[in-house]
């Protein structure tokens, strides 16, 4: 089969670069502008002659390859290794709210391994009135429930606490995923084991760790654990990706990614807090005085504008515009999203694809018109506590530059003219 | 630490843990957990110390552990390579602009690094040390943080006498009080006065190039590509009486065996130099020669006398790194069977050879 459509959009390259700007926004495929009869239309195309592809080609289906620019993108000055690093979700090219998992980020320690389900274990010791040892198909015997939850990692957008750095927002706001979960509660495994052993609750602790050897390993507290933290074994409906913990990993709705332990292992009852190197030296806030907070684990309310942003510059020129984007709360549901196109001056609320749910992605869409001018986009969320997103400013006026983690900002898309846009900050 | 975690615990998640789990209907699933089992998983340390197994190490043997287990990537003296992690120095620096967070200036517990090593270190030979090597690498990092002498000796006795700088500097999640009664006004007009952009990403250029862009050039040319794959399939094969000798059982094995150096070294397409040399046409190639890798004394000096990295000399090298040439940089205790010995190599001469 061959390829005819290749002359329409200018690539994105010369976009971002400004090599096309001008008039760049006549040129993408608008019907409307057409000067004659469209040769697409008034010619024969060998598509609507040829055969396709037979149904057995590809058994199990990828993305059309015109859509090969739509995949997960590694920063290589943020890490020593790939092994021990982090890539991010194409969020700029996708829409809806599910993230498919071939796309969705992945965080590693030390590696994604391979671990077979007839090979995987998880133990359940420490203070539990039977230690127990479950298979993977012992997993597969429990109660199952289904929940759509996002995942976040702490760090995502912390290039920015010190200014605008990177030029995506798939770089920016990528390091987050959402997906329908099949698992087991924890809390059904816990009392499989018994917890009467454990006496008061309320100052216990749940210890998970992974089978990869990294080992991450963090400690939950009981009340989290016993409300609604899931064991995991399919995502979107299908097994977990080898690179998202597969087969079980910990899902900890609304809590920092880091949490999640992927190929989990062992699950230990405790009355304290192990400390682990992953929630002491790593996944803790430093305050401007030299303090640090630890056990930060909620993920506050954010929003994105994905659509404009530096990766989807506007093509279309003047008139109809969607502006879209995404809005989430690790402490409940988002209630509303707000829009700025002037950098924070005036605000006009966005509409919600679907009324917020708990601990999951939330679409919005401003429905607007664009007079071809300067815009300086911004997006707030809201969530059920009354939290609203707040600036970087105002971060920064409680905790400094050095945090890390948790940058819950508003973010600014600075679009020009041309349609092109870039990650500012602005005062 | 002021505050008990219990405040924090908001009082929806509290009824979580009234319902009573003596209710709970059990489904009989699973088995016990056998002791020796939970033995070889329950290896976490508490920062009280529980968990710790007996045994000692002092700071200079420690010393000459790390140098063989942690150096290549943390640095001789705990300073960190390129951007591995620095375990030394920063003391004092946690309000800077740029504070350095190390074993000395930022972890509040030495559990936390008997835990750490003893768990997930050394990256790409986790779990391989004994605890009396534990304690010694411990020592030595409490040592390059000029917090103990070199003679000193750590062991489970004494553990819990050694308190890290850091140990006040933390406090339990304050969001509560400090930030959300703060961030909830949403202005909706006349929020301020003027916008002025203060700083601009495009500036800093530190963004990845847009690969998307080669995608559609692909997709474009995408008519010629069958005759580009044509003349590149008919190349090897009029190598192959060279090639012909590759059992792609044992480079399959090989692959596998390859896990064991992927923390340092890369092959195939895109291979570069990262910890280790890319190894590319590694095998049959003269020794030290890769591209843009510094190499060690020794290494340098095999290359100017013009030895050859042959499947012998390759062979012996992988067996005992260090042993076969004294002084490398290579941090890598050997492949003991020499059937891994031989898959790695066929690996690698699939690899570019």
């Amino acid at each position: 089969m061959t390829d005819d459509t290749k002359d329409f959009a200018p690539s994105r390259r010369q976009f971002l670069s400004g090599a096309a700007a001008a008039g760049a926004g006549a040129v993408a495929g608008t019907a409307a502008s057409a000067a004659g009869p469209d040769p697409l239309i008034t010619e024969k195309q060998p598509w609507a002659q040829e055969l396709g592809a037979g149904v057995d080609e590809t058994p199990y289906g990828l993305p059309i390859k015109y859509e090969s620019d739509v995949v997960r993108r590694n920063v290589e000055w943020l890490t020593a290794d790939p092994i021990s690093s982090i890539n991010f979700t194409p969020i700029h090219a996708l829409d809806g709210t599910i993230t498919p998992q071939g796309c969705a980020f992945e965080r590693h320690h030390s590696g994604a391994i391979e671990l077979r389900k007839e090979d995987y274990r998880l133990m359940i010791n420490g203070l539990v009135d039977k230690p127990l040892i479950f298979t993977y198909d012992d997993l597969e015997r429990f109660p199952r429930e289904n929940h759509v939850y996002f995942c976040e990692c702490a760090a995502n957008t912390g290039m920015e606490w010190a200014g605008a750095q990177l030029n995506g927002a798939q770089f920016t706001h990528g390091m987050v995923h959402n997906m329908e979960y099949t698992g087991v509660t924890l809390r059904t495994l816990l009392e499989e084991a018994g917890l009467d052993t454990a006496g008061d609750l309320k100052d216990k602790w749940v210890y998970v760790e992974g089978a990869d050897a990294s080992s991450n390993g963090r400690s939950i507290p009981m009340e989290k654990a016993l409300d609604d933290c899931l064991v995991a074994f399919k995502a979107n409906g299908e097994a977990l990706r080898m690179e998202h913990g597969y087969p079980v990993r910990l899902v900890v709705p609304g809590w920092e990614g880091n949490m999640w332990v992927k190929w989990l292992r062992r699950i230990e009852v405790t009355d304290h807090a192990v400390e682990s190197r992953e929630e002491t030296s790593k996944y803790t806030d430093t305050l401007e005085d030299g303090t640090s907070r630890k056990w930060t684990w909620a993920m506050d309310a954010k929003s994105v504008i994905t659509s404009p942003s530096p990766q989807m510059p506007i093509k279309h020129g003047k008139g109809p515009l969607v502006i879209t984007g995404l809005a989430w709360t690790g402490r409940g549901a988002i209630t509303r999203v707000d829009v700025s196109k002037d950098g924070g001056k005036t605000w006009e609320t966005a509409r919600l694809a679907k009324p917020g749910e708990k601990m999951a992605l939330t679409r919005f869409y401003l429905d607007t018109t664009w007079d071809g001018e300067e815009m300086l986009l911004q997006s707030r969320a809201m969530d059920d506590t009354g939290y609203v997103q707040p600036t970087k400013a105002q971060l920064r006026e409680v905790r400094g530059e050095n945090s890390i983690y948790h940058n819950n900002c508003i973010q600014t898309w600075w679009v020009n003219k041309d349609g092109e846009a870039e990650n500012v900050e602005v005062s | 630490m002021s505050k008990s975690r219990n405040l924090i615990i908001s009082t929806a998640l509290a009824s979580t843990l009234v319902a009573g789990p003596a209710l709970a209907e059990k489904f009989g699933l699973g088995r016990e957990a056998l002791p020796e089992e939970i033995a070889a998983w329950n290896v976490d340390i508490a920062p009280d110390g529980t968990g710790l197994p007996a045994g000692s190490g002092d700071a200079f043997t420690g010393e000459e552990v790390f140098a063989e287990a942690c150096a290549i990537c943390h640095g001789d003296f705990a300073e960190g390579r390129d951007n591995w992690p620095k375990l030394a120095g920063g003391e004092g620096t946690l309000a800077d602009k740029d504070p350095l967070k190390t074993v000395g200036s930022y972890w509040p517990y030495l559990s936390t690094v008997w835990d750490y090593v003893n768990r997930s270190m050394p990256f790409g030979n986790a779990q391989s040390l004994t605890a009396d090597e534990v304690y010694a690498i411990t020592a030595y990092i409490l040592y390059s943080n000029d917090l103990v002498d070199d003679d000193f000796v750590l062991s489970n006795e004494n553990f819990m006498d050694v308190e890290l700088p850091n140990a006040e500097g933390f406090i339990i999640d304050d969001r509560a009080e400090t930030e959300y009664p703060i961030f909830n006004v949403a202005c909706m007009s006349d929020c301020k006065e003027s916008v002025e952009i203060t700083m601009r990403a495009a500036v800093l250029d530190v963004t990845p190039e847009d690969e998307g862009t080669e995608a559609e050039e692909v997709a474009q040319t995408e008519t010629e590509a069958p005759a580009a794959e044509e003349v590149a399939a008919a190349e090897p094969a009029e190598e192959a009486p060279a090639m012909a000798a590759l059992d792609m059982e044992l480079v399959a094995a090989g692959e596998k065996v390859f896990k064991k150096c992927k923390s340092c070294h890369t092959v195939g397409e895109g291979a570069k130099n990262k910890t280790g040399p890319g190894l590319n046409m590694i095998v049959g190639a003269p020794v030290g020669a890769v591209d843009g890798f510094k190499y060690s004394k020794p290494m340098k000096a095999a290359a100017e006398a013009g030895q050859t990295w042959t499947e012998e000399e390759l062979a012996a090298f992988f067996a005992a790194p260090r042993k076969y040439m004294k002084g490398t940089k290579m941090s890598f205790n050997g492949l003991k069977k020499e059937a891994d010995i031989a898959a790695v190599i066929e690996f690698l001469k699939n690899n570019g050879n």
